[in-house]
């Protein structure tokens, strides 16, 4: 069975410069277990691969269950001088909402 | 000084945009020791350099009159001081407007001026910029160079027993760790304590984004009177933990999820968290929700602050030019990809990277999100950058041009032409910085 992360958490964009920070929050924390093994870095990477053309780093935070991926070259220059409309990629956070997520089968 | 068992520092504002009642309300209901307001972007600062430059009394924030006329009379009735960045490039100056209004209102008042993060003198132009590896002279003409400057900078203004301390570019929580240094008398060298300030000092900085702004969704994260939305509170106690709320009334809510989403928000390190004033551990924060809209903050381990600070450099980059037009019913996706064609045809040879973008459709997320799905109205956004002001405005011309020589039905053109400061950021010594406090005071005199 499939969902999608927006189903079960939530996120919020943030920029630095020419980097992405976007945070994923499973709404039960006993869903972080599930985002920790399915949502890696490398499936955020391909996921954005339009958008993100660096790095991504994943950090875990178990104390409070969340994640925060960190993209480098993602924001087309930055907020001060990029064309792009969203220039600080605000709006990502629900792009990464958007990716869809198996679920394990019950046994 | 008698060490207080408890100081409550209310966030005011958490953008230089921000809305002016909540922080009203927190002076007026809100019990506060402190108010604080965060009213200084990146952007922001070299623009109000520009304003500096051609006017010597200009150059702070230009909400601070509005700000300073509501609430001076509520935070002298109330005994609250106000710590704020909203000196943004000329803090001495805004404290001569503070002044002005005290004076205007009939209301004795201190005000400190913290000035030293202006370093524009020292800069050579060939330090290299962090985000692109070059001499920052080569991104272009230099107009702004602001150091963050720390708790340490702040603290001084506090020990002078003003009314009003405001300074020009500091690091966002360093505004909350200053009174908590000056209060309890923590140590500058105690990374732990700091690193604990710096938690509650970084939950609070954006004032709305934690009582429900900048997280509300109605069918998932439903926020209650989001058009009332009150902002932020913290009741800090001398071993650094803190709760923190809002006014009773006002809307807005306080859960673990908008504190989650606070405390991740713009950290490119949860294990080092860069201020001048400590390296903080945001892994070892524990959130707590004790009560409604209430949330306990404990943890958080410091360690050594860095020997370098932030300057964030501003310089010309050009001038962009925009233009939007939109198509609505059977088609309207067709017929603005036609209009951008035709736009890119008319304009290809003399801007070399024409952005066109086609809002309600691909415009924020890429076609590789948008699967499918047909818009009923396409609005067509065209921008490109430009040199000069004159070539920026020709975008604009052209997408307006297209009512009566582009597809059928394109209606609600816009037309744009911004110049543009660039931000980059280069490290230096933080020796090489020396802030002071220029105190200036008005006192009312009964005839």
């Amino acid at each position: 069975m499939s969902i999608k992360l927006y189903d079960i958490a939530h996120s919020r964009a943030g920029d630095k410069g020419n980097t992405l920070i976007l945070s994923l929050i499973p709404y039960e924390e006993k869903d972080y277990e599930l985002l920790c093994n399915s949502v890696t870095a490398d499936k955020v990477k391909e996921h954005f691969k339009d958008i993100i053309h660096g790095g991504i780093i994943r950090y875990e935070l178990p104390n409070i269950s969340a994640l925060q991926f960190v993209c480098q070259q993602a924001l087309a220059g930055g907020v001060t001088t990029s064309l792009v409309m969203d220039t600080h990629g605000k709006t990502l956070s629900y792009a990464l909402l958007e990716m869809d997520l198996k679920l394990p089968k019950t046994t | 000084m008698k060490e207080k068992d408890k100081v409550r520092i209310g966030c005011g504002a958490g953008f230089s945009g921000d809305r002016l009642e909540p922080a009203v309300i927190l002076a007026e209901k809100g019990d506060l020791d402190y108010l604080v307001l965060e009213c200084l972007a990146e952007r922001t600062i070299a623009l109000a350099q520009k304003r500096k430059a051609a006017d010597p009394a200009q150059g702070y924030d230009t909400l601070l009159e509005r700000r300073i006329e509501l609430l001076l009379p509520l935070l002298k009735k109330n005994r609250i001081r106000l710590i704020t960045n909203m000196g943004a490039a000329n803090p001495i100056a805004a404290a001569d407007k503070i002044i002005e209004i005290a004076k205007r209102q009939g209301i004795s008042i201190k005000v400190a001026a913290v000035t030293g993060d202006d370093v524009l003198e020292q800069i050579s132009g060939n330090e290299v910029a962090m985000e692109t590896g070059n001499p920052i002279s080569m991104s272009g003409q230099v107009v702004s160079a602001n150091a963050y400057l720390g708790a340490d900078a702040i603290l001084p203004g506090l020990e002078t027993g003003a009314d009003i301390i405001i300074t020009g570019r500091v690091a966002d929580p360093s505004l909350f760790v200053a009174p908590l240094l000056y209060e309890f008398g923590w140590s500058p060298d105690d990374a732990d304590i700091i690193a604990k300030g710096t938690v509650i000092g970084h939950l609070m900085e954006c004032a709305g984004q934690i009582t429900g702004g900048y997280f509300a969704d109605p069918v998932k994260k439903p926020i209650g009177n989001m058009s009332i939305l009150g902002h932020p509170f913290a009741d800090v106690y001398p071993d650094g933990s803190a709760t923190m709320s809002k006014v009773v009334g006002t809307g807005g809510n306080i859960t673990l999820a908008t504190a989650k989403e606070q405390l991740l928000y713009e950290v490119t390190n949860p294990h080092q968290y860069l201020t001048p004033d400590v390296s903080a551990d945001f892994t070892t924060v524990y959130l707590k929700q004790d009560g409604k809209d209430r949330i306990k903050v404990t943890g958080g381990n410091g360690s050594k602050k860095p020997a370098t600070l932030k300057v964030s450099i501003g310089y010309k980059a050009g001038f962009t030019g925009e233009g939007e037009i939109t198509y609505a019913g059977a088609n309207a996706l067709e017929r603005a990809q036609l209009a951008g064609e035709i736009i890119q045809q008319r304009l290809n040879r003399q801007f070399l990277a024409l952005r066109i973008d086609y809002i309600g459709h691909t415009s924020v997320h890429p076609s590789s999100l948008a699967n499918g799905y047909q818009p009923y109205e396409v609005r067509l956004r065209v921008a490109s950058k430009a040199a000069t002001a004159d070539e920026a405005a020709i975008i604009g011309e052209e997408v307006e041009a297209l009512y009566t020589n582009g597809p059928a039905g394109g209606g609600g053109v816009r037309k744009y032409v911004n110049e543009v400061i660039g931000i980059v950021s280069i490290l230096i010594d933080r020796n090489k910085t020396q802030s002071s406090v220029i105190v200036k005071t008005y006192e009312y005199q009964t005839l």
